[in-house]
């Protein structure tokens, strides 16, 4: 018997991971969001319920549309210490590092993971694709990038009680992970490389597997931690809590110098709080110079973290110099009641010299209550990031609970 | 010598890279301004594309450029060339285009074109005389260092608006006519103006030669006005052939530069750019000897020296997506011949056998034959533009015999095939296309050379083969040449300078390149 053709590719535009079908089966709402080409869920009971179980139980949540590349070759730290602001001689095979990378501006294209997966040898986990970037990057270096997306299943399993789950689910030797580690383990025989790393601020690990493994691990992992809630998630709760732990959402709080269009659009990791990310003392990387001039003159303007008053969250409020609204200095990129700090929260991006902790703002906040919008004037707080940081996170090896 | 030395064994004020007549002139302007100067140069003799070498023996040629037509009067004065050894054996040459059914054309003889067509003699003196006018302007542009955009700074606001009112006083008709022409293609203006296809065909050839343009081409307009604008500052002496041929030129310019207290240096390969606290500070030579410099002037080619001498390591990705994209492959190859006599054009008057003759019939034979390059073919009916040095220079060959010098256009840098296996073949069809016009030519030759541009990039290290190491286009021109962030003769990386004919205004034997890159490392530092 034939099999019937695939359908051509633009009435399927997106892609679907190879967890796709068991995601589909558990989510109740039809909520999907396209991401880097694939279809994933955006909420898969509801985005509180979903937030919760990240800060007390262990959730699931699908990472394989991330994109991801491998770089090798004799030049490949070399590619890398000059294509990051991040000093990356000194990673060590076995470890993962936090980078952000400019142009020639200063201004963040994108951040990332880099993982060391041998001496001249990694792995760059990015939000959106970077070919372009990467190959013309390479002009003058001995390395080979190469995609390999779909090569790789990924999930990220996050909260308190993920190092629990895996060690049920058997992955032997999880417990001596420590954060920016990642070992090749396994899972009853399946080869599975985990990472502790994570976009929760939380306790969590990052499983990347073959895709042939995807749906047999998907499945004993459910089963693994189901007597503690391990719950599955959408981008929504992934999203609260990243805002607690003070981490950057491309398009949200930042947008890639590539994709901007308007005049001071862009932004210098220097302005996004990421200052301690830049290493000068390293040979030259992409935006240095742009980069220690404006080091030498100070940011311009700062994402910062804010403690709104009240509990209604300031979704893109302007900010003012005082309540009257005589003088505008910022605004929200990113909003919400924090569960777990029980404080009204917000990231936003404030021109000096009003981005100084402890300085007093007044956001501009619009309520739309039953289709009448209402206006609030709430004194903001300038307080460091991150929101949320628990002790757990860190903590080696994680509690047993 | 060891090919350990690390250590600087000197230090110069300024090191320049390349003794072509760009790196010469930039070499001489800052001797004679007090710096201590070095000229590390990679060849055997100073030139680089402006040298006489022998190609068979006895038989010597000018083996780059072969006319001397742009080298600016107040520059030859300015650095003493004549006094420096620099003669001509011949100036103002005439340029004709020559044609298979009719006699060659005098380009400007007006009484000759009046016999073919009475309209366009009428028509000729005002054309020349108002091209003659926005040369004059292009050359303003051409005499100044690009100023940078955006910038506070008042002599950058000066600049542009000393051009802006240069233009303005061409005054109304010519500001409004030089407006609509600049951004239009060669054959549409020529086609506007003229009738005569062999007088079309010369100016079309000026508009196109040594660019990756056919006439149709949209801004094939600007380039002929950049040749004529070069050549208005040059309008003392004219086409001219120098005596000993192009490198008496640059031998006259080394000796100027040593004169004034520079060092030239031959058989010095640079193979780095060193850099010490992002600033250049001296270059690596072939042999490992390493050489201190306040500054590093670079006469090599913007890709050759951003991305390959100083190394994209030291450059931000974007800048380097730039040097990678500026289009510098050449389309223009140069046959050489070796002639036991001398040879006779149809029609052509003995005494006119020295001139610039031109085949270029039409402008459509011109656009025929640069369609092939786009399809990576050499033309199966180049455009060619031959000199016969010989009949004004004898000691460029043998007694009685003589040397012919072509420049062929369009020659592919990498053609399909490959250049090996179509070497023999566009070498048979230019000498055809020579012979019938000059019949009998082939029974005379001797020997000959066909330098491509990938030999032309082989021989003398410049990336792409090409003439001005990049098109002059709209997009490669003043204000943006070589590329942003170049253009001014710096580069990112504090000390390192572009000297040659990537920058503004380009190549040409016109050493401007050279004389502003000059000023600009005065005016920032030392």
């Amino acid at each position: 018997m034939n099999a019937s053709p695939a359908p051509p590719h633009f009435k399927r535009p997106l892609l679907e991971t190879p967890f796709s079908a068991r995601a589909r089966a558990l989510q109740q709402h039809d909520r999907f969001v396209a991401w880097a080409g694939y279809s994933t869920v955006d909420v898969f009971t509801t985005p509180e319920q979903e937030y919760f179980a990240i800060r007390n139980a262990t959730t699931v949540y699908d990472l394989t549309p991330m994109v991801k590349y491998r770089i090798a070759g004799h030049d490949a730290e070399r590619f890398l210490n000059r294509l990051v602001t991040r000093d990356l001689r000194k990673l060590k095979v076995g470890r993962v590092s936090y980078v952000v990378w400019c142009n020639d501006a200063g201004h963040l294209i994108d951040d990332g993971t880099v993982f060391r997966m041998g001496p001249q040898d990694f792995r760059l986990c990015t939000a959106e694709r970077q070919l372009d970037w990467l190959l013309d990057s390479a002009i003058g270096f001995d390395v080979e990038i190469e995609e390999v997306t779909a090569e790789i299943a990924a999930l990220s399993v996050q909260g308190p009680t993920s190092c629990w789950a895996l060690k049920q689910l058997g992955v032997e030797g999880i417990s001596e992970l420590k954060p920016f580690e990642w070992r090749n383990l396994s899972a009853a025989g399946r080869p599975l490389m985990v990472s502790r790393t994570g976009f929760t601020g939380d306790l969590g690990y990052e499983l990347w597997m073959r895709p042939e493994h995807a749906l047999s691990i998907w499945d004993d992992l459910l089963e693994a931690g189901r007597l503690r809630g391990i719950r599955v998630i959408g981008s929504q709760a992934l999203n609260m809590a990243r805002i607690e732990a003070g981490f950057l959402m491309p398009n949200v709080d930042f947008v890639s110098a590539e994709h901007t269009i308007r005049l001071n659009r862009d932004r210098s990791p220097l302005e996004l709080g990421l200052g301690w990310l830049i290493d000068f003392d390293k040979p030259h990387f992409n935006g240095r110079r742009a980069l220690l001039s404006e080091s030498q003159s100070g940011p311009a303007q700062m994402l910062i973290g804010l403690d709104v008053a009240g509990n209604k969250p300031a979704h893109g409020a302007l900010l003012y110099t005082d309540e009257k609204g005589s003088l505008e200095v910022g605004h929200v990129t990113s909003a919400m009641w924090s569960p777990t700090c029980k404080r009204n929260i917000a990231l936003a991006m404030v021109k000096a010299p009003y981005f100084k902790t402890g300085s007093t703002l007044w956001a501009d906040v619009y309520l739309n209550r039953e289709l009448v919008w209402e206006r609030r004037m709430l004194k903001a707080l300038v307080v460091e990031k991150p929101f949320f940081a628990p002790e757990r996170r860190r903590l080696t090896p994680p509690a047993d609970h | 010598m060891s090919t350990s030395v690390l250590q600087p064994i000197a230090r110069v004020d300024a090191l320049v890279i390349g003794a072509g007549h760009n790196g010469l002139v930039c070499a001489a302007t800052l001797a004679r301004a007090g710096r201590s100067v070095l000229i590390l140069e990679a060849a055997d003799t100073v030139g680089g594309l402006s040298v006489t070498r022998e190609f068979s023996p006895g038989f010597r040629v000018s083996a780059g450029a072969h006319l001397l037509h742009q080298l600016p009067s107040t520059l030859v004065k300015d650095l003493a060339l004549f006094s420096h050894g620099l003669k001509f054996s011949a100036t103002h040459l005439p340029t004709l285009s020559l044609s298979q059914d009719q006699l060659p054309l005098r380009v400007g003889d007006q009484d000759a074109l009046g016999v073919r067509c009475e309209a366009d003699a009428r028509a000729w003196g005002p054309f020349e005389r108002q091209m003659q006018r926005f040369a004059g302007f292009v050359q303003a542009i051409l005499a100044s260092a690009p100023p940078r955009l955006g910038t506070d700074l008042w002599s950058d606001k000066a600049a542009l608006l000393k051009l802006a009112l240069k233009l303005r006083l061409l005054g109304q008709r010519d500001m409004r006519e030089f407006l609509r022409i600049i951004g239009m293609n060669a054959h549409d203006l020529f086609n506007d103006e003229f009738v005569t296809d062999p007088l079309k065909g010369a100016l079309g050839f000026d508009a196109v030669l040594g660019t990756n343009f056919g006439p149709r081409a949209p801004g094939t307009v600007l380039t002929y006005l950049y040749r004529r604008a070069a050549e208005f500052a040059a309008s003392d002496t004219g086409l001219a052939v120098p005596e000993g041929g192009m490198g008496a030129v640059t031998q006259a310019l080394a000796r100027s530069a040593e004169a004034a207290g520079a060092i030239i240096r031959c058989q010095a390969p640079v193979t780095r750019i060193l850099v010490e606290n992002d600033r250049a500070s001296g270059v690596q030579l072939a042999s490992g000897e390493c050489i201190a410099a306040s500054t590093v002037i670079s006469n090599v080619d913007a890709k050759t020296t951003l991305l390959t001498l100083l190394g994209t390591e030291h450059l931000d990705t974007g800048f380097v997506r730039r040097a990678d994209h500026f289009r510098s492959r050449g389309l223009s190859a140069k046959l050489h011949l070796a002639l036991d006599r001398r040879p006779l054009f149809k029609g052509l008057r003995p005494e006119l056998h020295g001139g610039r003759l031109l085949i270029a019939p039409t402008l459509e034979y011109l656009e025929r034959a640069f369609n092939a390059s786009k399809y990576r073919t050499p033309s199966a009916a180049p455009a060619i533009e031959i000199t016969i040095p010989s009949v004004h220079d004898q000691s460029l060959a043998p007694d009685g015999k003589h040397v012919l010098s072509a420049i062929v256009q369009y020659a592919p840098y990498a053609p399909d095939g490959g250049w090996p296996a179509l070497r023999e073949g566009f070498t048979r069809t230019v000498i055809d296309l020579i012979e019938a016009h000059a019949p009998g030519l082939r029974d005379s030759i001797v020997a000959s050379e066909l330098l491509t541009p990938k030999d032309i990039e082989t021989q003398f290290r410049v990336h792409g083969g090409h003439w001005h190491h990049g098109d002059l286009a709209f997009d490669q021109f003043y204000l943006v040449r070589p590329f942003p962030g170049a253009a001014q003769y710096g580069s990112p990386v504090a000390g390192l300078y572009l000297c040659g004919a990537s920058s503004h205004p380009g190549g040409g034997v016109m050493g401007l390149a050279g004389r502003h890159a000059a000023r600009a490392v005065l005016n920032e530092n030392l």
